[in-house]
């Protein structure tokens, strides 16, 4: 069976954030207590996972600048214009090519369209807050957007997030599925911030956080930030397991 | 290999981008429909199977409840499944009548309950020789869930099945197990299966790493 000696670097649970990080404070009643179960030689099951190249998209899909416009003489959303693009390789440096990649956002006032979002900033009839695309051949991936404002929220007294993007992203199988937040490069608010301090270790934020590129950015136009994802590697294996 | 926001472990391998939490309003970017915002023309949701698919028909409900026995009602699960035939279907296409890929969402409705429309899978074949019980991986993503907690969803009348799956047992604890085991009720004439998710405390689901 062809997914006997498939197998992926294994997931580094002291890299990510643990499930109980009481900074946050809804993850501490949202934590399992008990120990993960680990699965030593995962089956079919968790080594393959959904391929998209068959879902039919809209040409705007990626560009949350037009894809919530009702019509053509609606305005533009407003807020910063920004390119956000990276490239989506496995821990190898292997690009991940046609896998899909979906964020979701506030807008510029750092509102969301969601009904419970009842923040103070206003709702902007222009904007919806939602991309979605595949990564080409070389694992690219590009959305246009602006950018998302930092907005309150009920943790401590005070506690505002950092702008941020949530960004979802498939990879070549469920093993490999993540999701997380890209943060802005220099933004004050990060260091502040309760849910990037679920992470313990400094350089694993900075895997989150998108880079100014002025060269990918559009004169006159829009500024670009670029983010790469890395999932998990797939290992080869060059011995049967006998 | 230097990419901007990318971290070597060795000189051989990067590091995996740093999960978050999928936050309050992953049903806008997710789950759409469970949001009641504008759909697209073609969204990934929970009817896996179309009434033309193969297999037994079924509905697999729950919902996801928190240490306090609270519901958790922004919740966004995915799942993986074989086809009736136990072979997973990796090309996601709205056209098929069964896709091995769904996703769905607990509300702010009543019930709060997740749901997919689906056919019971088959038997799933194991490196072992020993086949692998019916079964469902599920992800469960939301709102103080920092990385996704992965586990999946047995039926209760395969018992022989189950008693002899490898993963299933490979869980240590027998009553842990039946953390996992969904119950198979009748309504309207219809199968349905369901299967309540406890993220802490007693009767704490089982959650894997993989």
């Amino acid at each position: 069976m062809q997914y006997d000696s498939k197998r992926f670097v294994e997931r580094d649970r002291n890299w990510h954030p643990p499930a109980y990080a009481p900074g946050y404070k809804t993850s501490v009643a949202r934590s399992p207590q008990q120990a993960l179960v680990s699965m030593q030689k995962p089956t079919v099951s968790e080594l393959s996972g959904p391929d998209f190249r068959q879902l039919r998209m809209g040409p705007h899909d990626n560009d949350l600048l037009l894809n919530f416009r009702q019509d053509q003489n609606q305005g533009l959303p407003q807020g910063e214009r920004i390119i956000m693009f990276g490239r989506v390789v496995d821990q190898f440096g292997k690009p991940v090519p046609h896998t899909l990649v979906e964020m979701w956002q506030a807008n510029a006032g750092g509102r969301y369209r969601h009904r419970n979002d009842s923040y103070l900033a206003p709702l902007d009839p222009s904007f919806g807050g939602v991309g979605r695309t595949l990564t080409d051949e070389q694992g690219w991936y590009r959305f246009r957007t602006i950018k998302p404002g930092p907005y309150p929220w009920p943790n401590d007294p005070n506690s505002w997030r950092p702008s941020h993007i949530h960004v979802s992203v498939m990879g070549p199988s469920i093993s490999t599925r993540l999701i997380t937040q890209m943060y802005f490069e220099g933004d004050p608010l990060i260091p502040l911030c309760p849910i990037v301090h679920t992470l313990k270790d400094p350089e694993a934020v900075e895997t989150m956080i998108g880079r100014l590129d002025m060269a990918r950015s559009k004169p006159m136009d829009c500024l670009a930030y670029r983010f790469d994802l890395v999932v998990r590697g797939e290992l080869q294996t060059y011995f049967e397991n006998q | 290999m230097n990419q901007p926001n990318s971290r070597p472990t060795s000189e051989l391998m990067l590091r995996e981008t740093a999960s978050q939490t999928a936050g309050p309003y992953v049903h806008i970017g997710l789950a759409l429909a469970a949001a009641g915002n504008p759909t697209r023309d073609e969204e990934i949701w929970n009817e896996m199977a179309r009434p033309e698919a193969e297999g037994e028909h079924i509905e697999v409900v729950g919902t996801v409840i928190d240490g306090n026995g609270d519901l958790v009602r922004d919740a966004f699960i995915e799942a993986w499944q074989a086809n009736s035939n136990g072979e997973y279907q990796p090309e996601f296409d709205l056209e098929k009548p069964f896709n091995s890929f769904g996703r769905t969402a607990t509300t702010f409705d009543h019930g709060s309950e997740w749901s997919l429309t689906t056919v019971k899978p088959g038997p799933v074949a194991h490196a072992s020789g020993q086949s692998q019980a019916p079964h469902i991986n599920l992800a469960i993503f939301a709102r103080g869930i920092n990385i996704q907690l992965q586990t999946r969803l047995y039926f209760d009348d395969e018992a022989e099945a189950n008693a002899s799956c490898p993963v299933l047992s490979r869980i240590e604890s027998p009553t842990r197990r039946q953390t996992l085991i969904a119950r198979r009720e009748e309504v309207d004439g219809k199968v349905r299966y369901r299967l309540d998710i406890r993220l802490q405390g007693e009767g704490e689901t089982v959650f894997f790493d993989f």
